[in-house]
């Protein structure tokens, strides 16, 4: 018998949600509930019709469960391409403001859209995903817990459906990246609670004697994140019928814990996890040993130990007390030295197989992700100092910052693992099209090039145009010049996003492809091949 | 090294792993956040902070939903330039009941801190009904729709309740007239001296103008109208506040 717990659990989820809808208090609650109850009705009719009364077949313990990481692999292509759209498109309402339809699509609500796409949707299944393979793997046990993998995989996918489809009703906490609402947000501690247990479970019963480096990382990620997620979302719901809530907290309370969870959400989502993902995925390609051991215990305690003091840096000159703003600012320094470390580690990894560079593209990606990380981890402290914060904050910089970060980093560490995973998983000999990745790669590099540079200079001309004196001491620029003088940046940007997304489509394909179990037929990269391994002439 | 040595330990236990993660992930959010609540001089005293009117209230929401905060901060910097263009720095004191807080990280548009009394309502309606008809250089979205949309008003007082209980000082009797004040203060032919008693230095006008109906429009207008005037500056002494 298979899929018949799930298809009971989730039809009841369908008549629970459609309850809610009909008691609901406010009109935004109405609709969200009835969006949720349709999209569960839709996958309790998929389930039914997979509904299987023969005698399921018993799982082997000793095989690693990769179902759900197939799935997980899929998903996170996907959102990947959906997360780059949104990109362009809000990039372009930036630039003709014509291009925005309100409500439900003007910039105020999709830019969250877009922003919980990418980090949340392609990076939150990609981490997920990614650490079910990875701790499988480097633990030699089958993921804990039967079907809770499963649960965890769709749980989190239910979570980005509640959170998109609420930005577009306007449905929002308005705390960066932590937008979603109170009831959204207990789905989410439900599902990273189960996150943790599978997690946990699976280091436990383990084969290895010892904990491998990527899982320390994992760890602390859904550790750290349970955390943050907990108290930053602390609010008072208005009715628990309806959709509004305020937050426990306010005025400069609310803002630090805001702004701690915020750049902690950079710091464990975004960076611990994503380290988690390169200490496996690039010694693998490689065929090399991680280069420091000590480097790594290292940089992993003094990396989560000081990450999470830095985020009073995003409030540098606010009406938070001095004393807390040169705390951030001192700890924001010190970080570079742990991030460093975990780039030193991972550009070492590839001593003795530097020439893959040269040969094997994904190797190339996986080295551009860990160069960009280096960037930008560079870029962070120095935008911390506070003079330097004084002229870029309220800025363009900023936005380029966190692209070099999200596109670089993350987007090409993420693309390395899929380019990785993607043929083993669904054991084809190899990736359709190795000249693809390339074309991928070029692609997503010129795109975050041109985005990285555009930022900077909108983002310094934007600051330096309003401390800008004459010389009789008067403002030269209104407010409204200094927007005049964005538009032919926004074009640019619009276009470095527009080149990356079309690397996310190569890959797309590509990908698909693959799973598909097709060859490209194709010349190889010069010099991948040995050359005694040619025909003789 | 003989401490690294000593880190197996920690390799080959996953809870040591997680308690040991959790412990050390803790510490900074304890020095920096905490002390925000109990050191007195984290909010500065000052004369004139009341909580929101319903009006006001409802209007906040709107521009929390529409999300203005991605594009305008709420946040005045103590630099001569931002003084000069938008008006004095902005106090801690100011947001003390804001849950949430909207000072913003991002200017694609001006800072909106003390942006009340600066136009006419007049303006504000044109300018959120079309903003390129007034700032022609602007890319802000239009939301034309907020004038024809009434504003709904089912849940005002378990808003004010909600506030109330993260400690917004409402009293009950501002919990049980919040939906009369809300209608009076949308529209000055309606008695007003219940809201007057209620909430100091409080505009009583029809933003919109249209007096039949309480619109989202006139919320808007009314929590954009009031930002950064409650504090009285004549009093305000900042070296007794330094910090």
């Amino acid at each position: 018998m298979r899929n018949i717990t799930s298809t009971i659990v989730v039809g009841f989820g369908t008549f629970a949600t459609l309850l809610l809808a009909a008691f609901a208090q406010d009109s935004a609650f109405r609709i969200h509930m009835l969006i949720i109850a349709m999209s569960l009705g839709i996958a309790t009719i998929i389930l039914l019709r997979m509904v299987n009364f023969t005698p399921a077949i018993k799982d082997d313990p000793n095989e690693y469960m990769d179902g759900p990481i197939r799935v997980g692999s899929i998903l996170t292509m996907m959102w990947g391409v959906i997360g780059f759209t949104q990109g362009v498109i809000i990039a372009s309402q930036l630039a003709w403001p014509e291009f925005m339809w309100e409500p439900w699509f003007s910039f105020g609500r999709m830019r969250p859209l877009h922003t919980s796409a990418v980090v949340f949707a392609f990076g939150g299944t990609a981490l997920i995903t990614t650490s079910m393979y990875v701790v499988q793997r480097t633990c030699r046990a089958r993921l804990f817990g039967g079907g809770l993998a499963w649960f965890v995989m769709w749980g989190y996918q239910l979570f980005i459906l509640l959170a998109a489809t609420g930005y577009l009703l306007g449905i929002t906490q308005s705390r960066e990246y932590a937008e979603p609402e109170w009831y959204t947000d207990i789905w989410l501690t439900i599902v990273w609670v189960a996150y943790l247990v599978l997690f946990m479970g699976t280091l436990i019963k383990r084969k290895e004697p010892h904990i491998y480096v990527a899982n320390w990382f994992y760890l602390a990620f859904i550790v750290t994140i349970a955390m943050l997620h907990i108290v930053n979302n602390l609010a008072m719901p208005v009715s628990f019928l309806g959709s509004k809530s305020y937050s426990l907290f306010a005025g400069v309370q609310d803002a630090l814990t805001q702004w701690w969870y915020g750049h902690n959400a950079v710091g464990f989502f975004l960076t611990a996890g994503f380290l988690g993902m390169m200490y496996y995925f690039l010694p693998k390609q490689a065929e090399r040993p991680v280069y420091s051991y000590r480097l790594s215990i290292i940089h992993f305690w003094s990396l989560i130990f000081l990450y999470i003091w830095a985020g009073p840096h995003h409030l540098h000159y606010t009406a938070l007390p001095d004393w807390a703003q040169t705390l951030g600012m001192a700890f924001s320094i010190m970080l570079w030295m742990p991030s460093w470390g975990g780039m030193i580690n991972g550009l070492m990894t590839l001593s003795g197989a530097w020439d893959k560079m040269r040969t094997d593209p994904i190797i190339r990606m996986m080295v551009l992700a860990v160069a960009f990380y280096g960037m930008s981890t560079f870029e962070g402290p120095v935008m911390a100092i506070k003079a330097v914060n004084g002229l870029s904050h309220y800025t363009d910089w900023t936005i380029g910052h966190v692209h070099s970060g999200a596109l670089g980093w993350v987007g090409m560490i993420t693309f390395g693992a899929l380019y990785y995973m993607v043929p083993r998983l669904w054991n084809r000999g190899g990736l359709y099209s190795i000249r693809m990745v390339n074309w991928h790669f070029w692609l997503a590099t010129l795109g975050i090039v041109i985005y990285a540079s555009v930022m900077w200079v909108s983002g310094i001309t934007q600051g330096l145009m309003w401390r800008e004196y004459d010389s009789q001491g008067f403002l030269v620029y209104s407010f409204a010049e200094s927007v005049a003088a964005m538009k032919p940046y926004y074009i640019l940007r619009m276009i470095g996003g527009l080149l990356y997304l079309t690397g996310g489509c190569v890959m797309a394909y590509n990908i698909w492809m693959t799973i598909l179990g097709r060859k490209r037929n194709e010349r190889p990269i010069p010099g991948s091949i040995p050359a005694n391994a040619q025909p003789a002439e | 090294m003989g401490l690294l040595d000593k880190h197996g330990a920690i390799e080959r236990n996953a809870s040591f792993l997680l308690v040991g993660s959790l412990l050390v992930v803790s510490i900074g959010g304890i020095v920096e956040i905490a002390p925000l609540f109990y050191l007195e001089n984290t909010i500065e005293k000052v004369e004139g902070m009341r909580p929101y009117t319903p009006l006001e209230l409802a209007g906040r929401d709107i521009y929390i939903r529409e999300g203005c905060y991605l594009c305008h901060s709420q946040m005045i910097r103590p630099f001569r330039d931002e003084v000069e263009r938008f008006g004095h720095y902005s106090l801690a004191a100011e947001s003390m009941y804001d849950h949430p807080f909207q000072w913003g990280s991002k200017r694609t548009g001006p800072d909106l801190a003390r942006v009340g009394d600066r136009y006419s309502n007049e303006w504000h309606v044109r300018h959120l009904t079309d903003p390129r008809s007034v700032v022609p250089e602007s890319v802000m979205p239009t939301y034309a729709f907020m004038k024809n949309t009434p504003l709904e008003t089912d849940l005002i007082s378990s808003a004010l309740k909600a506030n109330a209980m993260v400690g917004v000082p409402y009293d009950e009797s501002m919990i049980e007239n919040a939906l009369s004040d809300l209608h009076a203060q949308a529209n000055p032919d309606l008695d007003s001296s219940g809201i007057e008693g209620r909430y100091i230095n409080v505009r009583i006008e029809d933003y919109d103008g249209n007096p039949e109906m309480v619109s989202e429009m006139d919320a808007m207008i009314a929590y954009l109208q009031m930002l950064g005037t409650l504090v009285d500056f004549s009093t305000y002494e900042p070296e007794a506040n330094y910090r």
